[in-house]
This record gives structure tokens, sequence and C-alpha cells, in this order.
């Protein structure tokens, strides 16, 4: 799996340390639809968190909440204190790839946004970390989906935020790439906050520390495990099927 | 090479059967010439025709300029400032909704005999296909890539920030949807000028069109048409291919 994740003195990788999250009481509503109430929930800090639970139940609003694109009462707290914006991370459904720039120009696109001199030595190292070297002059329409994954992957790197928010961004993927993604990421996001949104309880138990599981309408948090382990997991241990039926238990409790 | 044959085959197919029915008809040449007697009157008063060719193209590319600044500025302004979408929504509607033939004699007398005023009827004309199709185009901007590029910009001012967003993101984004309406745009055109053309002047094809059928020179109008119609195609098909290679990354089923 290459080099120590987190530990590597490569200057082109930077790591923002993670910080832990306090969310209290946070709600949001659709117009008279309520999708979340009074969830409240830690995360902590260096880890990674999945959110799992079935479609349309409100993890990706919940998601949009902590990332500030959309409002509601309660109270989203940093342990260090200070406000999140400009240290968030996030990678989407889909590559969310804009397909008029070459792969290595999205990449740099936190620059373009913010108007800083583009970095473009340190975007390329980032496309060489995540495999793919000599793809940066190639637009996106070229490349296959794993590959845009990969692209999306370098891009979220490139923004070095110590909290990372991902919202199912391996389920456009075939299995086989997928697999190869999620140990991508776990390699890559070692050490960082991450928060991530999935349905799939197999790809909660591969890559997270903390794996929360939400059901109900409006959206509740019904469980929260602490699998022991590092990850990327194998699923094909006991322990692994054990977790998963544990997980399936959890999610059909709610239905 | 396989389509210029095509194309050369079926204009022949038509233009022979123009001819065989003039031959055999014995219509009057006031009333239809053939297509012989269109190409000889094309040959002999190529330079008039030219000059007149010149004088309506000029008009219909100010206009197609003019007008799409125009479009794609009010798009912009209107998706992006709320008073503006109130004022200027009904205000766009309502300038397709006016029939720009009933306005020409008014741009005529308002802008004069010469150039302008037919510049203003192709502006007119081009004005709510561009807007349109761009407004939309502004309107359709995927939300993934909006949550992900407001989140890059997240330590900006919201000005800024929309700013950032608008040129990074709405306005690349929407440019398929322009290219559509300049499509419309290049089309409709020539109308605009032409009509404007009839309506008062003393130039352009129009003119030599409306006076060659005042003197009975049916096939001078016939000719000026022929050149008229040449000129459109090769206007639409030169601002296809233009676009086509301003947007390589959009998807498109005719490229090879």
């Amino acid at each position: 799996m290459g080099a120590m994740p987190g530990t590597s003195s490569d200057h082109s990788t930077t790591l923002a340390a993670g910080i832990g999250l306090h969310l209290q009481d946070l709600a949001v509503s659709y117009g008279a639809r309520t999708i979340l109430r009074d969830l409240s929930l830690d995360i902590p800090a260096g880890r990674t968190t999945c959110l799992l639970g079935p479609s349309g139940i409100g993890k990706s609003t919940l998601l949009r909440r902590v990332a500030g694109l959309v409002d509601g009462p309660g109270g989203i707290i940093a342990d260090d204190g200070r406000p999140l914006g400009g240290r968030i991370a996030l990678m989407g459904q889909g590559d969310g790839l804009l397909p008029w720039l070459s792969a290595l120009d999205n990449v740099l696109l936190g620059a373009r946004m913010r108007q800083e001199r583009p970095d473009r030595d340190r975007a390329q190292a980032m496309l060489a970390r995540v495999g793919l070297p000599d793809i940066g002059a190639a637009r996106p329409a070229t490349l296959s989906g794993g590959m845009r994954q990969r692209v999306a992957l370098a891009r979220t790197l490139m923004e070095d935020r110590p909290l990372v928010l991902m919202d199912e961004p391996f389920s456009a993927v075939d299995a086989l790439t997928r697999l190869r993604l999620q140990d991508l990421a776990a390699e890559m996001l070692a050490g960082r906050t991450v928060l991530m949104v999935t349905h799939d309880p197999w790809e909660a138990i591969r890559i997270s520390h903390v794996i929360t599981v939400m059901t109900g309408d409006p959206a509740t948090i019904r469980r929260t495990l602490n699998p022991a382990g590092d990850t990327p997991r194998a699923i094909d241990t006991d322990a692994a099927r054990d977790l998963w039926r544990e997980l399936m238990h959890a999610l059909g409790q709610g239905t | 090479m396989n389509r210029l044959v095509t194309g050369i085959v079926t204009a022949a197919v038509l233009l022979g059967l123009w001819q065989a029915y003039v031959s055999i008809s014995g219509i009057e040449a006031f009333l239809l010439p053939g297509p012989v007697a269109v190409m000889v009157t094309l040959f002999e008063r190529f330079d008039l025709i030219m000059h007149h060719l010149g004088i309506t193209a000029l008009e219909i590319v100010l206009g197609l300029l003019i007008g799409t600044l125009l479009g794609v500025t009010s798009a912009i302004l209107i998706h992006t400032i709320p008073v503006a979408r109130r004022i200027g929504l009904p205000l766009l509607v309502i300038s397709q909704a006016i029939p720009v033939f009933a306005l020409a004699p008014l741009l005529v007398l308002w802008l004069g005999y010469d150039l302008w005023s037919k510049v203003a009827m192709a502006v007119l004309i081009i004005f709510f296909p561009v807007t349109t199709a761009f407004l939309d185009g502004l309107r359709r901007t995927d939300p993934g890539m909006m949550d992900l590029a407001s989140i890059m910009a997240a330590t900006r001012s919201p000005l800024r920030r929309t700013i950032s967003l608008l040129i990074h993101i709405r306005i690349p984004a929407a440019l398929p949807a322009l290219a559509s309406g300049l499509r419309v745009a290049t089309g409709v055109a020539p109308i605009g000028a032409v009509v404007g053309e009839w309506v008062g002047s003393s130039a352009g094809l129009g003119f030599l069109m409306l006076h060659a059928n005042g003197r009975m020179q049916i096939d001078l109008l016939f000719a000026a048409l022929f050149v008229l119609s040449l000129f459109s195609v090769l206007l639409w098909l030169s601002v296809d291919a233009l676009l086509r290679r301003a947007l390589p990354w959009q998807p498109d089923s005719f490229a090879k």
C-alpha cells in the first residue's frame, strides 16, 4: 500500500490535523417537511465517522447542514472553538468534475475559486499520489468513472482541510473499483476528521472508525458502533460479518 | 465527401424539375424564370448583387454581435439580481410578443433609412432566443458543482463568492445553452435585416428584391434570393463550426 499514510514528509502533501465536532440539536426543514429534528452527535477528531442509513433518510441533508450549505436551528461546534468556514473539503455524489477543465485544472479549482496563485506542481503531485501521474491534460469526459473519482479525491486532498465531508463518493463506480477507491481514500485521509455518508453497510465496515446508524422519519441516531482495528478493514473476516449483522439489525429496527 | 455528393444530386434534381416545368409549360419569364435564366442574370449583375449583399451582410453581422452582447448581459443580470429579474423577465417576454414586423416602420422613422434601423431589427429578433437560452443555462447549473465550489470559496465575502461562482461555474456551464441560442439567432437574424430593408431603405438585398419585383425583373429577384439563402447557410455553418470549436468538451453526436 506504499508509504505510511499521514506520516509522509513529502512537502507536497502537508497534513491538516483533524478537528472534533459536536453537533447539538440540529434541525433542518424544507418547507413544511421536517428532515432532521433534535439531532445531536459527537464526531471524534482525526477519525472516519460513517453515517449509515437507508436512502432518503436525511444523511445528505445532515452533511449539507454541517457544510453550511443549508440553514437551521442547532449548533455545530468545533472542539477548538473556531468557526468551520474554510476548514471543510467536500466530496459529493458523483465526481463533480467540471467538464470544460482539464484534470489538473479541476484539482486546482479551489485556488481558482479563491483567486489564489495555482500551485501546479503540488496539483500534479496529488494526481500522482492517487495513481494518475499522466492524465493532467485530459478532460474528464475522456477518463473512466474510476479515474474521475480519483481525480475528485486528488481535488479533495489538494484542499488540505482538517474536516472532509463525503457524500456517497464511490456509489457510481463498479464493485472492484469501489474497493480500490476505499483503500485509497482510507490511506490518503488518515489523520483527518472524515464524516462520510453511505447506504452501504460494507462500505461503512471497510473504512470507518465510528459507524452511526440513522433511521426513522425525522431521522434519529439509532446506534453508534466503534469497531476495533485499523482501516481499510478486511471484509472477509468473522468480525466483519458479525458487524454487518449488527448493522443490518440496527437498520431494520427503524422500519 | 459523400454528404457533398448527396447535396449536389438533390439540388440538381430539384433544379432540373424546375427547369423542366418552365420549359414545358412555357410560363412567362416575368412570372417564373427558369434556373438557367436566374444563373445568367446572377453572373450578368454579379457586381450589383454583391454590392447589396455586402450591406445586408454587415447589417446581419452587426445585429448578431450587438444582439448577442445585449442578450448575454441581460441574461446574467436577470439571473443574478432579483430586481432585474422582476423587471426584466416581463420585458423579455414582451420583446418577443410584439411583432418586430409591426415595429419596422417605427424603427425606420426613428433610426433612419440607412444601416442602423436594420441592425436594430436584427437585434430585436435575436434578443429573445439568445437571452432565454443563456438564462435557461444559467438556471440549470448542477447543484453538486455549486455546493463544491461554494465550500471552496467559503472564506470569501458573499459578493466575491457570488462573482467567483458566476465566472468559474455558472457561466461556463451555461455556454452550451448559449450556443443553442446563437444557432437559432444566426438562423433568424437575416429575416430581421431583410424585413427592415423592405420597410424602408436604399440598399441591401431586401431593397434589391423589392425593387426588382416592382420592375418585373423576377430573374434578378430570384438571383438576389439565391445569394441571400447561400449567404445565410454559409453564415450558419460558420457559426456552428466556430461554436463547436469553442466548446470542445461538449458532447456532440455530429462530431466525428
